[in-house]
């Protein structure tokens, strides 16, 4: 509860959203992640201006997503890195062998805010950016509103390049 | 029991302008019968055919989308049944090549070969379900198959087939992938 309480108002899912929707995105793809569950995905979910597509597993979200983009339609996939970490040969393959615009927001599960991610306690956590740093993949931590400021130009370069990126969501946006 | 290529050679009489999602043995056979732009082979993970012709399927309602998968791969995804019937999208119809093997990997059997993949699209909600092991039925019924509102889904059952050659990097080639999509954003 304590982190609860010191959290909050340090990560705005609303600005998240509003950063989403200013980069042209039109579908969030998601299987739940309690890090982003209560200040993302279900106020995403009641938004009328981005259509949320409900998957049962993360890597069905690589390719809908890579089929979109044939279409010229963006996508935002909103995980949590365990599934990430699950989806990496789709995302190897099709992201980084096939260089297609795929858009990752990865929740860090237990993550502590407070720390880097390579110095969390978690394992799965810790491993993320040096598998994204392998793979080659830009990724951009977002912990406080100030980080926000990275989404939308990061987004217009991965389609303007044709490229993944991957956010790491080191808080739960309240 | 049927023979996949000769499933197609008919299913190819009936392609105009949709897409046409493959993987592996299905995307050799396809693109040997159907060479054309607007096949789609660049898949990048066993499974994902189907997902990747629901991102086309979404992002074109106004055109079809055909996939065609082999059990294995269906095996390796089978939540897309679920999300595909979820989202229900009424351009997309999934044929699925059941040889009970994983015909390109050695021609090792799949776990169980009892599976009633047909079941589980009715199960998980498709609007509409077909299960064909006669080449005549098949011939008889693709048409309305191809028509009808979706999302569709249809068991090829079929006898593997004899080895084939696997061209990956032309499967895989980033200029069809670069041509189909000229081809599938073209405004018509």
């Amino acid at each position: 509860m304590a982190s609860a309480v010191t959290d909050a108002g340090l990560l705005s899912g609303e600005r998240i959203i509003a950063a989403i929707k200013a980069s042209a995105v039109e579908y969030v793809l998601s299987v739940p992640d309690i890090t982003t569950s209560s200040g993302l995905l279900a106020p995403i979910a009641r938004d009328g201006d981005l259509r949320l597509i409900r998957v049962c597993k993360e890597d069905e979200c690589i390719g809908i997503a890579s089929g979109l983009s044939y279409c010229d339609k963006r996508a935002l996939i909103l995980i949590q890195h365990t599934g990430f970490l699950d989806s990496i040969n789709a995302i190897r393959g099709i992201a980084v062998e096939y260089k297609q615009p795929i858009c990752m927001m990865v929740g860090l599960l237990q993550h502590e805010p407070e720390r880097e991610p390579r110095a969390s306690s978690r394992y799965g956590v810790r491993i993320m950016e040096p598998i994204l740093g392998d793979m080659g993949i830009v990724h951009h931590l977002i912990s406080v509103d100030a980080d926000i400021a990275k989404i939308q130009p990061a987004i217009e370069k991965a389609y303007n390049e044709s490229e993944p990126v991957a956010f790491l969501i080191g808080r739960s946006p309240a | 029991m049927m023979k996949r290529d000769e499933c197609f050679r008919v299913l190819a009489r009936h392609i105009t302008d949709e897409a046409v999602v493959a993987t592996y043995s299905s995307a050799v056979d396809w693109v040997g019968i159907a060479p054309r732009v607007l096949n789609y082979t660049s898949i990048g993970a066993m499974g994902l055919d189907s997902s990747h012709g629901l991102g086309l399927a979404l992002g074109r309602p106004d055109k079809r989308v055909v996939v065609l998968q082999g059990d294995g791969s269906l095996l390796m995804n089978l939540g897309c049944l679920v999300t595909i019937a979820a989202v229900a999208p009424k351009n997309l119809i999934h044929l699925v090549a059941q040889n009970e093997t994983y015909e390109a990997n050695g021609g090792h059997p799949i776990p169980s070969p009892k599976v009633d993949f047909a079941g589980l699209a009715r199960a998980a909600g498709y609007a509409a379900v077909y299960d064909f092991a006669e080449l005549d039925v098949f011939k008889q019924q693709v048409a309305h198959v191809l028509e009808q509102d979706g999302p569709v889904f249809a068991t090829l059952h079929i006898e593997p087939s004899k080895p084939l050659t696997y061209d990956y990097p032309s499967l895989y080639d980033p200029a069809k992938r670069k041509a189909f999509k000229a081809a599938w954003w073209a405004k018509n």
